[in-house]
């Protein structure tokens, strides 16, 4: 909404500066977007008279100027062919911004003559794209003076950014309200406003209002008949006003409407009546109705659109936008002007539909004053007989105003006990009382009935009142109330799923990885290949096809995120995102139909560095991380198995499962080469997947956060070495549960610190060298003991593996 | 001491000094103290002096075989020390080499600045609420004063899934909904955060499909504006880490508060570079308000009884204001480059109370 300073004094009695204005309208909701001051931009260029104007002694196409400004004389250098003695310029000085050059301006020479300034043009002034030659001004124009005035563009233009729920304020009547409220000026009343036309015959169109059981899209229809008009320009002062809000004149009869669109935010419309074919019918569009607007754009019609018609065709898109066919052109005569109430609801749904942003739109989606469509009919025919001349018919008024009146308790001590801020009850009803709100005596307990003006459909209860009382007073004005803890101390904050995530964050960050976030949806193609993709986790209206389903995984983000890093240059990296995945059959509504997953790519090879040697990142990386985050989320890593079932979307033989009981807590592997091609990524590439919410919970203990006491034996531990032989089929874990079990007691602990094939072991097997941690508990273990505990643990690793010491 | 004693120990402390290494120290302790050794075959002798001359000759055979000894011992350990230092003079490596790699990750900014904001949220006694990504219409549109027919339903570009008309679920297009969730489920007073994601289907150079959230949500008997007010100062001033940031509370209008206001931060726009601060400028970065009485009666709260306030903002903006990250969809790049540039270390915790002070 664009309006200028001196449009709104016409409504608001006020000695406030531009400033003023501008601080009160942001402080009253009404947030200034932005200030177009042309007298402050312009300041430096002043009327001038042209002393002389000699050829220069160098250049046959410059002239050297005598400029005087009445308060200096200087030489300036001119190329421009209308630069003559006795003309008056605009003047720019050295020193001054340029505005349609962006230069500043400096004192030189041109070819030998000196030049201290500057004659401008439209387009060097920035006020248009003229640029045949210099400004002339009337001879007239006092010395001096500021070219912004003389040139009519001092009037500051200030354009404030609406919320939906302040129709009133789309006209500059409302805003005028809002800031006299507000203490900067008494509010003016609007001559004839209110005030009957007398007719002086019966209009020959009639208008039916038919819209059968939606009455509500068009509840009210007033108009008058107004014959024998003259259609030229309207007055100027009009066309200033329209061109600085941005408008273009057209024509008499177009500029009232949208005078009075701007002034009174009363939208209305002219017909050329000779061109409407019987009477004018306001109904619902039809399927196939086509209208050609007055932007001159076809647009279709349907059953949830208000139109406009005579007895033969759709016109107008009420409240939206005018026909072409039936519009006012310079020759109409005979013109019927249309003042009309149109459901804000049905106007926003069907603006939208045509994808139309008009003024008329712009209002009535936001509520106009029923009162003024009436009032709005009667001012406007005034207007055109003053500047049009014509005789208006009496008025024609189809359906009525609809009831807006209703009634609210108001507390006056709900603004302090709201808002936070004593304000007297007085003081309150004089804040709405000037807005137009009608207050009613108090009962005894001082509550308040409060009736909202006609133009205030956004206000809907109490708490709207004390808002009203609020913004007027002033937020700033509500003292700052501390808002500490509600105990000393606060409570933990966090959920378990929130600071498990914060864990997991930090503890794979800390193995090396980069955190990335990716969208929550992708490709379903790419979704199908990670278990996802189906018909409940499609998007209805996706943004692309790239972003149509929800993510089973996080995976292919991060892989495509790789691809990226490594078709970039960047060959080897790891990134991770923790964040919620969406699986088939959790659609449901529920929040536990999302899962949390934590899922991290490593590709390339490991970093060349002198000590060690580079290698591709393998499945045991992957793992790595899965135990990493495993172990943040405090699961019970040594509890787990891995089981060689990681789903489809890994290599079948270097993947795998870590498992709590059945339960899989996570996945880790290299990728499966057909994923990898089908996403356009290439390997070495390893990736997990872990999921908190399979992690149990750890079980309440009832020592609480108590350890148990630490066992520290004072024996020594004994390590001892085994080489086992096993056929290569027996993975790791088999022989070191095998190593644990032979005696639990005294094995501490068993790892596996070689692996060999090769010279000494046959094909088809492999050798593995475990070091097995011996903790004697009661005595120190003897020659004997020692003899004893090797033979079992042998034993035990045979019977379970096959496995035969290697000798 | 007799002069042939004399002229042994002489002889002997000669060839201890002359000794260059400990081998041939060794040879010379083996030449003078071992079994055949000069002094021990002198010992020997001991026994064969007259009986007069012994006592005073075992004497000065002693104090000869401990005035050697001495002279080896020293000599021994000055051998060492030279050996040592000759070893340390040999023993150098080239401490420029690189380190083994331990290549440490990032944590992005979105995750810290919710851990921020969580710290800051948590020390006036909020605490994290959640609600599911895949929202009911009911939660995320109706239950917050936004019936079916709102125009503002339109106005967020909403997602949904498909389904049947009207029953088809919507991506949130806001945090909000979790304030009718914990307001159903928790009894008040209540005081929560809502950090999450949030999509809405407009995408270009400031919008992103997916962006993320922080809700607060703060219901009592008597919490007013003053409190919305004292609380997100606070908030504003501990996030930017400007102790004396201008903060402006303005009228706005959102469907679920009454009243509502835009919140703005003070900042300046000289040279062209934005900062955070004191200055003539205002950035606005939240919008907040007092629960709108349906809102409250929508989650099973007697208006008439309870009242609070609400606000919301946008992660990414407040992130990229803080650190001074340029553009919104590099934030979800996964470019390596941009992670570690504007990651934070892992061990980087926020905390009111862990920050160093000033």
């Amino acid at each position: 909404m664009k309006f200028t300073f001196s449009w709104l004094k016409d409504h608001l009695d006020t000695e406030a500066t531009l400033d003023e204005v501008c601080e009160a309208l942001t402080m009253l909701g009404l947030e200034v977007d932005g200030v177009e001051d042309r007298a402050r931009d312009l300041a430096a260029f002043v009327a001038a008279r042209v002393l002389s104007a000699e050829p220069h002694p160098q250049a046959d196409r410059l002239r050297v100027c005598r400029v005087d400004t009445g308060a200096e004389e200087a030489q300036v250098v001119c190329g421009a062919p209308n630069a003559r003695t006795g003309m008056m310029g605009v003047f720019a000085p050295s020193g001054s911004w340029i505005p349609g050059t962006g230069l500043t301006l400096k004192k030189t020479a041109i070819r030998g003559v000196e030049s201290n300034g500057m004659l401008l043009s439209e387009r060097e002034l920035g006020v248009s794209d003229e640029h045949e030659g210099i400004v002339e001004l009337p001879a007239d124009t006092p010395l001096g003076a500021p070219y912004a005035r003389v040139a009519g563009l001092d009037d500051p233009v200030i354009e404030i950014g609406l919320t939906p729920n302040r129709g009133d304020c789309a006209g500059i009547r409302g805003i005028a309200r809002d800031l006299a409220a507000r203490g900067l000026g008494a509010l003016k009343g609007v001559p004839g406003w209110g005030e009957s036309v007398p007719g002086a015959f019966e209009s020959p169109v009639a208008v039916r209002l038919e819209l059968g059981d939606r009455p509500e899209a068009c509840p009210l229809f007033a108009g008058r008949y107004i014959r024998g008009v003259s259609n030229g320009p309207s007055p100027k002062w009009v066309q200033d006003r329209l061109r600085a809000v941005g408008l273009r004149p057209i024509s008499a009869l177009v500029d009232i409407t949208n005078y009075f669109t701007l002034d009174m935010g009363r939208p209305l419309h002219v017909f050329d009546a000779d061109r409407l074919e019987g009477d004018v019918v306001v109904r619902m569009g039809r399927d196939g109705e086509e209208i050609d607007a007055l932007d001159g754009r076809r647009y279709a019609a349907d059953a949830g659109m208000t139109l406009i018609c005579d007895e033969a065709k759709g016109n107008a898109f009420g409240g939206i936008m005018g026909g072409e066919a039936t519009g006012c052109t310079e020759d109409t005569v005979n013109v019927f002007l249309e003042s009309a109430l149109f459901d804000p609801l049905r106007t926003a749904a069907t603006g939208r539909r045509l994808g139309v942003q008009s003024d008329a739109r712009y209002r009535f989606e936001r509520g106009v004053d029923p009162t003024s469509a009436v009032a709005g009919m009667e001012a406007a025919t005034r207007m055109i007989l003053d500047f049009c001349g014509g005789e208006a018919s009496l008025p024609v008024v189809a359906g009525g105003e609809p009831d807006w009146r209703r009634r609210y308790r108001f507390r006056p001590e709900r603004v302090e006990s709201l808002g936070g801020v004593a304000v007297p009850a007085a003081r309150s009803v004089e804040i709405l009382r000037t807005l137009g709100f009608e207050v009613g005596d108090g009962d005894e307990g001082g509550e308040l009935s409060v009736a909202p003006p006609p133009w205030r459909p956004d206000i809907l209860g109490e708490a709207d009142l004390v808002e009203e009382v609020l913004r007027v007073h002033g937020f700033e004005h509500i003292p700052v109330a501390d808002f500490p803890a509600p105990t000393v101390l606060p409570a933990p904050a966090l959920t378990r799923q929130a600071a498990r995530a914060s864990k997991l964050r930090r503890a794979l960050a800390a193995a090396g990885m980069a955190e990335a976030v990716t969208f929550s949806f992708m490709p379903a193609d790419r979704a199908a290949l990670f278990g996802g993709g189906e018909a409940a986790l499609r998007l209805d209206n996706p943004i692309s096809n790239d972003l149509d389903c929800m993510r089973p995984s996080i995976l292919p983000n991060l892989i495509d995120a790789a691809r990226r890093n490594a078709d970039g240059g960047r060959t080897a990296g790891a990134l991770f995102e923790v964040g919620p995945v969406f699986r088939p059959g959790a659609a449901a509504i529920e929040p536990d139909g999302q899962l949390q997953a934590a899922s991290g790519v490593r590709w390339g090879e490991t970093a060349r560095h002198w000590s060690e040697r580079a290698r591709p990142v393998d499945a045991l990386d992957a793992k790595a991380d899965a135990l990493a985050a495993l172990k943040a989320l405090a699961a019970p890593v040594d509890k787990l198995r891995a089981s060689a079932d990681a789903p489809a979307w890994f290599h079948p033989g270097r993947s795998g499962a870590l498992r709590l009981g059945a339960v899989a807590l996570a996945w880790f592997g290299e990728l499966h080469p057909r994923v990898l091609q089908a996403l356009g990524a290439s390997g070495p590439m390893a990736a997990f997947e872990a999921f908190p919410d399979a992690v149990p919970a750890p079980r309440a203990k009832a020592g609480g956060k108590l350890r148990p006491a630490l066992a520290r034996s004072a024996l020594q531990p004994v390590e001892r070495d085994f080489a086992f032989l096993v056929a290569e089929e027996v993975d790791a874990d088999s022989v070191l549960r095998a190593v644990r079990n032979a005696d639990k007691a005294l094995v501490a602990d068993a790892a596996v610190f070689d692996v060999y094939r090769g010279q000494g072991v046959e094909p088809g097997r492999k050798s593995l060298a475990v070091a097995v941690t011996l903790q004697p508990q009661d005595a120190t273990l003897t020659d004997a003991d020692l003899e004893a505990a090797s033979a079992r643990i042998v034993a035990a690793v045979g019977k379970a593996t096959g496995a035969v010491l290697r000798s | 001491m007799s002069d042939e004693l004399t002229a042994l120990r002489d002889e002997l402390e000669g060839a201890v000094l002359a000794a260059g290494s400990l081998e041939a120290l060794e040879d010379v302790r083996v030449r003078a103290l071992g079994r055949r050794g000069a002094v021990t075959e002198l010992m020997k002798s001991l026994g064969k002096a007259a009986p007069e001359e012994r006592r005073e000759r075992g004497q000065a055979l002693n104090r000869l075989k401990q005035a050697v000894a001495d002279a080896i011992d020293a000599r021994k350990e000055a051998l060492a020390q030279s050996e040592l230092e000759r070893r340390l003079a040999e023993e150098r490596i080239d401490i420029t080499l690189p380190v083994r790699p331990a290549p440490e990750g990032s944590l992005h900014p979105i995750s810290q600045t919710i851990d921020e904001i969580t710290q800051i949220f948590g020390e006036m006694g909020f605490r994290w609420a959640e609600g599911p990504d895949i929202e009911d219409d009911w939660y995320n549109f109706t239950a917050l004063n936004m019936p079916p027919e709102h125009p503002a339903r339109q106005e967020m570009d909403t997602f949904y899934l498909v389904g049947e008309a009207g029953s088809r679920p919507v991506l949130r297009t806001h945090t909000s909904p979790v304030q009718i969730r914990t307001m159903l489920d928790k009894p008040p007073p209540l005081r929560v955060i809502v950090p999450g994601r949030t999509y809405r289907s407009d995408h270009d150079a400031t919008h992103s499909p997916m962006f993320h959230q922080v809700e607060g949500l703060a219901i009592g008997r008597s919490i007013h504006m003053g409190h919305l007010k004292g609380c997100l100062i606070a908030f504003c001033r501990a996030f930017f880490g400007v102790a004396d940031l201008p903060v402006r509370f303005r009228p706005s209008h959102f469907p679920f508060t009454e009243p509502s206001a835009e919140v703005d931060i003070g900042c300046t726009r000289e040279g062209g570079q934005l900062r955070i601060g004191a200055g003539g400028d205002w950035l606005e970065i939240l919008g907040s308000g007092m629960v709108h009485p349906k809102v409250i009666a929508n989650g099973g709260l007697d208006p008439e009884e309870w009242q609070g306030f609400a606000f919301g903002m946008g992660i990414e903006r407040i992130a990229m204001l803080k650190y001074g990250i340029p553009d919104l969809r590099t934030m979800y790049d996964s470019d390596l480059r941009w992670l570690r540039h504007y990651g934070f270390r892992p061990l980087d915790i926020p905390g009111l109370i862990a920050e160093a002070a000033e």
